[in-house]
């Protein structure tokens, strides 16, 4: 099967994927599809795109052997994909940089987000006062609470952060309160959908926008090292950087995927994020993928210690490949997440966003597996400057 | 004939406009909920909209999703709405019931199955917000079934999608009457009569339209255009806190009573 044919025309990935949004969205949804469809084919986008994100993002960033950390799990080597030097400290703008190009080319003058960390928040109101568009950031009341470096940064950037204060009040709310300012001011407003979940056509452009993270990184690998990989890691809230880093191995098949999803409390405890290890089928957000519900159907509230990861849905794309059986998706609990994140600090001189420990913390076990020629190669998505408060309160420790 | 175009021909028959209420099932008691929707047919309603209840709503303003999450709490889940239309039935067989929600409760449960217990609790239609035409294939098992597929129509509808909506519409077609969320207040009533009457030009299902109608006045302004009209998240506050079974009566019959003399009268 050629995996990197999807999703279809109507945005299907599989059983999975499509346009469940209500009537009053279609029409905006075609008119961004036909906008993307022309312009991702356009060379002048293109250039436009590649040279933002090489003297605005920083790009490319570079693979960085982890040796001290390599030596100290005692297995193969484990190689970074270093996200977390790209400018705004994440792979977010990756995405936010193409869509606000979108948007702009679309004549859209305002641009709403929604975020859970913050990072998408920032990399989106980052984009938005280079552009000059109006900025408004939905962000669930504990989130905000939880992040509130990343409230700030945003609102240097001169975007407004609406506080979301229903449901859990976290990303899913804040998802959900987006779609209802887009329904309400469709007419001059573009929605920067941080992850590769949504509607038809989100999740691929959204996957677009970031498989220029495999993309370097496979030609980085055998620039540098004459081979690919043994196996990928990235973690999966939502999914957007561990696609971005998938996608262009999708049809090497000798290349392992292993997507590390937030365990929280433990998978069996259900104090946890892991929609594609512990959910099931079901829509949400306008599409079909693996949820967390009841028996109802309601979906239910999430645990990670991360807020990036703090997500009931994943984007359809994961579900596919987890399907197919050419992704493997696991739990990775808070504790092995800051244990990840002290190695990491201690051994390599990073401190890691705690959604990327998830990845380094799976990376080591991988390592653990393999012969010591081995390769494993961890998307570190972003970096952790954002997370020390939340590492400091766990600790006890008064910053 | 179905029970939804039966109200429909009986209302032109009389030359009435028709009067949708929706509540959000469970919200505010559910217990008083099958006394709710009787009383509802009482003051004048038509056809009932029963929401159920979604952690997610995401095309509801917050009035709704309050009532929704009210009910959850409350461990409202499909099963027991299906239950409180099943007794509604034994007291009136003739008021059909819709059902308004969203897809993952339905997927959950089981098109299937879903559909054989709708049909033999009364459900009449579904109207289920996230599932478009396009996606609508899934729903194959309740059409089967004998449930009639509401769909829904917007301000934002292209010429050629709504021509496919005024031909694949059945039981009636929700106009939803501007680009927003439930409950919000903006209505340009010239605006919206001159759609509906390109709707009703095209569809041979008749229009109801929703979204913004909050009283009386608002409600006789569309009437004057629309088949029915749907009213929601004023009925949902105006009911939301009352706890005992007098007060909700009192509330529904006073806040629906009005609206159906205006409607009748005008």
């Amino acid at each position: 099967m050629d995996f990197q044919a999807w999703p279809d025309a109507q945005g299907r990935f599989g059983a999975y994927g499509g346009s469940y949004v209500a009537e009053t969205l279609m029409a905006p949804l075609a008119e961004l599809r036909e906008a993307y469809e022309r312009l991702s084919a356009d060379p002048g986008f293109l250039a436009e795109l590649d040279r933002d994100l090489q003297h605005y993002v920083g790009r490319p960033s570079p693979i960085y052997h982890a040796e001290q950390l390599s030596r100290h799990v005692g297995g193969a080597r484990i190689l970074l994909k270093r996200e977390d030097l790209n400018h705004t400290g994440a792979h977010k703008i990756n995405n936010t940089i193409g869509q606000a190009l979108v948007a702009r080319h679309m004549g859209k003058q305002r641009v709403i987000a929604e975020t859970g960390a913050g990072q998408h928040g920032v990399a989106t109101a980052t984009v938005a006062a280079r552009f000059g568009m109006r900025c408004v950031v939905y962000m669930g009341a504990v989130d905000i609470e939880r992040q509130k470096i990343n409230v700030y940064r945003m609102k240097l950037l001169g975007a407004e952060v609406v506080p979301v204060t229903s449901g859990s009040k976290t990303l899913k709310d804040a998802l959900n309160e987006a779609m209802r300012d887009w329904v309400t001011n469709v007419a001059d407003t573009f929605y920067i959908i941080g992850t590769v979940a949504g509607p038809h056509p989100y999740p691929k452009m959204v996957r677009d926008f970031n498989a220029i993270v495999g993309r370097e990184a496979r030609a980085q690998m055998l620039e540098q090292y004459g081979r690919l990989p043994d196996v990928l890691t990235a973690c999966v809230g939502g999914g957007s950087n561990a696609i971005g880093l998938f996608h262009a191995f999708l049809n090497d098949a000798e290349v392992r995927m292993v997507g590390a999803e937030a365990a929280g409390l433990g998978l069996a405890t259900g104090h946890h994020a892991a929609s594609l290890a512990a959910g099931r089928p079901g829509v949400l957000h306008g599409n079909r993928t693996y949820v967390l519900c009841d028996d109802n159907g309601q979906i239910t509230e999430t645990h990670s210690v991360s807020a990036g990861l703090d997500y009931p849905g994943v984007g359809p794309e994961h579900a596919f490949l987890k399907d197919a059986g050419r992704a493997e998706y696991v739990g990775i609990t808070d504790d092995e997440a800051l244990e990840a994140f002290h190695l990491l600090a201690r051994t390599e001189g990073i401190l890691a966003a705690l959604e990327s420990s998830h990845a380094v913390a799976q990376a080591m076990k991988l390592a653990r597996e393999l012969p010591k020629d081995g390769i494993v190669l961890c998307n570190l998505s972003g970096r952790g400057d954002k997370d020390v408060h939340t590492i400091a309160a766990r600790e006890g420790v008064e910053v | 004939m179905t029970r939804i175009d039966t109200r429909f021909a009986q209302l032109k028959a009389a030359g009435r406009t028709g009067l949708i209420p929706f509540v959000a099932a469970g919200d505010p008691s559910p217990q008083h909920m099958v006394a709710l929707m009787h009383t509802l047919v009482a003051a004048g309603a038509d056809l009932i909209e029963l929401g159920v209840p979604f952690s997610d709503p995401m095309a509801d303003g917050p009035v709704i999703q309050h009532a929704s999450e009210r009910a959850i709490a409350k461990g409202v889940g499909l099963n027991e709405v299906l239950g409180w239309v099943g007794e509604f039935r034994r007291r009136d067989a003739d008021t059909p019931i819709v059902l308004m929600g969203y897809l993952n409760p339905v997927e959950i449960h089981g098109y299937a199955r879903f559909a054989q217990e709708a049909v033999a609790a009364g459900v009449d239609g579904v109207l289920l917000v996230d599932c478009p035409l396009e996606e609508s294939a899934v729903l194959q098992p309740l059409r089967d079934a004998g449930l009639q597929q509401i769909l829904l129509a917007a301000p934002t509808t292209a010429p050629v999608r709504m021509a496919q909506l005024c031909g694949s519409a059945e039981g009636f077609l929700y106009y939803v009457s501007f680009a927003g969320i439930t409950g919000a207040a903006q209505l340009s009533t010239s605006d919206i009569a001159a759609r509906v009457a390109d709707i009703r030009a095209r569809a041979s299902a008749p229009v109801a339209v929703g979204f913004g109608i909050r009283d009386a006045a608002s409600a006789v302004a569309i009437g004057k255009f629309a088949d029915a009209v749907v009213i929601g998240s004023a009925l949902v506050e105006s009911l939301s806190g009352a706890m005992d079974a007098a007060d909700i009566e009192g509330r529904a019959r006073d806040f629906l009573q009005p609206i159906r003399a205006a409607l009748d009268a005008s």
